[in-house]
């Protein structure tokens, strides 16, 4: 048993009964990825002489006593798209790959204030684009459970370090399904909060109508502790909701007699594998014990998610990566003719592929005479996809399916297609387009592999979500198993 | 709608990327698919439904406007790949 098995309360009494300190924790993170990363290739950057030296001072912290933070001594990984001042952050792309942040995100200091020990930066697809992690630009994540396949994406790194015993816990960002596939596919909970729950300054933009930050941890407990350190109103970022927030801990009552679950039946049929419906209908048998209700519904627009997703995300990307010229940051070519062609050449070596095909897509769909046809029409379908969720829940507590529909895939088998590595993100992507959370926790493997199941809230009610998986988790054993890696 | 390869390169420029030839192939082969995939979209009647730019129902968000600190100028131009004098320097614009 690793130390990290502990749930976050669990740890903090052993440090209150003197039996565990912050140093132990970051031994116990640094010793597991010597052993294992040069396998999982979950780190990109390690701060290891930095992380040390702070749960060195959080020793003697412990041992003076007073007020701690939240997340006391917890070693955390950040995914490589968010700013760390003085730590390398690269968004897994060569066109950042020298680049040195001079401010932290906000989420960041907020880990900090928490008083967790930072240990690196985690892989990921470059700029966040992709769903396998296989576009790294430095090299992929191989899924702890089977080395042979991917972890899932954006956040790959985010999950398989978790689930591989690398990090106590982690932080990844969702646009489409980036924190919950990868979960799905690592078997660790990873929370996608309501859009604009967290603040994103620092969070380097993809798709700014979805980007959203989130916890990925190995149970719910502390993916409400975690949430609970990150969450909140931020002046640094316009889109942030300024809302009350909650106490999620407290919100773990373990009681959902009377839950009314809505399962949309797009999300059990057909293109959903069978091994993992049968593993979502185990589960809701479980939440059935517990006095919960389900019955199914229809989201009758799921089959336009994707579509829609893809011309507004790349249009979105198509602008935001506009900024990187080579002029303030980043990687310059060497020797260029004129100012037009260092902008040509330096995106043209610093971009890889995928985030070429994503910046072409949204140009495009932007361009003269096509924006009403492709950018317009997609804003106009997103409305009815957001409809689609705002009538489920007008009778409904909580939507429940499974996060992917499908178990994680081999490393290679899908890069030579686009079009169908975009559909494994056909059940988490309605979701982000309706700015509502979901999280997705473990709930069984098939044939050796883990199995996502999604639940989905209302918009700001995390509380009920992670009551929900919470509740389940209380009664199965699926987020205790750990891959031999 | 079909994309030729003149409209990828067309749009290559509008991107400010360059494009190999066989990326050119590449590209217009696959945004046709994802366009062709984007064009069921088509199919729904979207008449009379307002556009979803953000589901926050935010409308402008000001601030006072006063002096804040922001940078200092060393760390404005800690990752340029070259600046002088307080600028960021890049090749010449007119020769």
């Amino acid at each position: 048993m690793s130390l990290f098995d502990y749930t976050l309360s669990e740890i903090h009494n052993k440090m209150n009964d003197g039996e565990l300190s912050p140093t132990d924790l970051v031994d116990q993170a640094f010793k597991t990825i010597h052993e294992r990363d040069n396998r999982v290739g979950a780190y990109l950057t390690l701060d290891e002489e930095k992380a040390r030296a702070t749960a060195r001072i959080l020793d003697d912290e412990l041992i003076a006593g007073g007020e701690r933070g939240l997340l006391f001594g917890l070693p955390v990984g950040i995914k490589d798209n968010i700013v760390t001042e003085g730590l390398r952050t690269t968004c897994a792309s060569q066109f950042l790959s020298n680049f040195n942040p001079v401010y932290d995100a906000t989420v960041t200091k907020k880990l900090r204030h928490a008083q967790s020990v930072i240990l690196g930066k985690l892989n990921m697809d470059e700029f966040a684009m992709g769903g396998s992690n296989e576009n790294s630009s430095f090299h992929p994540v191989r899924n702890p459970w089977n080395l042979d396949y991917v972890p899932g994406g954006s956040s790959g790194g985010s999950a398989a370090s978790v689930a591989a015993g690398e990090a106590y816990f982690t932080l990844g960002s969702d646009t489409g399904g980036s924190i919950r596939q990868p979960a799905s596919y690592c078997g660790v909970v990873g929370l996608k909060p309501t859009y604009g729950l967290v603040s994103r300054f620092g969070l380097v933009a993809f798709a700014s109508s979805l980007d959203q930050i989130g916890p990925v941890t190995k149970n719910v407990e502390d993916s409400a502790y975690v949430l609970q350190a990150i969450a909140g109103y931020d002046s640094m970022d316009s889109t942030s909701a300024n809302v009350d927030i909650p106490d999620y801990v407290s919100a773990l009552t373990g009681d959902v007699k009377g839950l009314r679950i809505a399962v949309p039946k797009e999300y059990i049929g057909e293109g959903v594998d069978p091994a993992v419906k049968e593993k979502i209908m185990d589960a809701l048998k479980v939440l059935e014990g517990l006095g919960a209700v389900w019955e199914e519904v229809s989201l009758p627009h799921t089959e336009y998610a994707v579509a829609t997703y893809y011309l507004l995300a790349s249009s979105e990307a198509s602008s935001n990566l506009a900024r990187f010229d080579g002029v303030r940051y980043g990687v310059r070519a060497d020797n260029p003719a004129n100012l037009l062609d260092l902008y040509h050449e330096s995106r043209s070596q610093g971009f890889g592929p995928e985030v070429k095909r994503r910046i072409m897509l949204g140009t495009y769909a932007l361009s003269s005479g096509y924006y009403d046809a492709y950018y317009l029409k997609a804003q106009k379908v997103r409305t009815l996809i957001k409809r689609d969720f705002d009538q489920v829940f007008e009778k409904y507590d909580i939507i429940i399916g499974p996060t992917a529909p499908t178990t994680a895939f081999k490393l290679g088998s899908q890069v030579d297609n686009p079009l169908t590595m975009y559909l494994n993100d056909i059940l988490t992507i309605p979701v982000s387009l309706a700015g509502v959370p979901a999280i997705s926790i473990p709930c069984g493997l098939a044939d050796g592999l883990p199995v996502g199941m999604q639940i989905i809230g209302k918009s700001f009610d995390e509380s009920t979500v992670l009551r929900v998986a919470h509740a389940f988790e209380q009664h199965t054993d699926h987020h205790t198993k750990r891959p031999n890696v | 709608m079909n994309i030729s390869t003149q409209d990828v390169q067309h749009v290559a420029k509008l991107a400010r990327l360059n494009l190999s030839s066989e990326e050119e192939q590449v590209f217009t082969e696959q945004l046709n698919a994802i366009l062709q995939y984007a064009e069921k979209l088509d199919g729904l009647d979207t008449e009379g439904i307002e556009a979803t730019t953000h589901v926050l129902h935010l409308s402008n968000v000001m601030r006072e406007d006063v002096q804040r600190e922001s940078l200092p100028t060393d760390k404005v131009f800690a990752n340029a790949p070259e600046h002088e004098d307080g600028q960021f320097k890049v090749p010449a614009v007119l020769e």
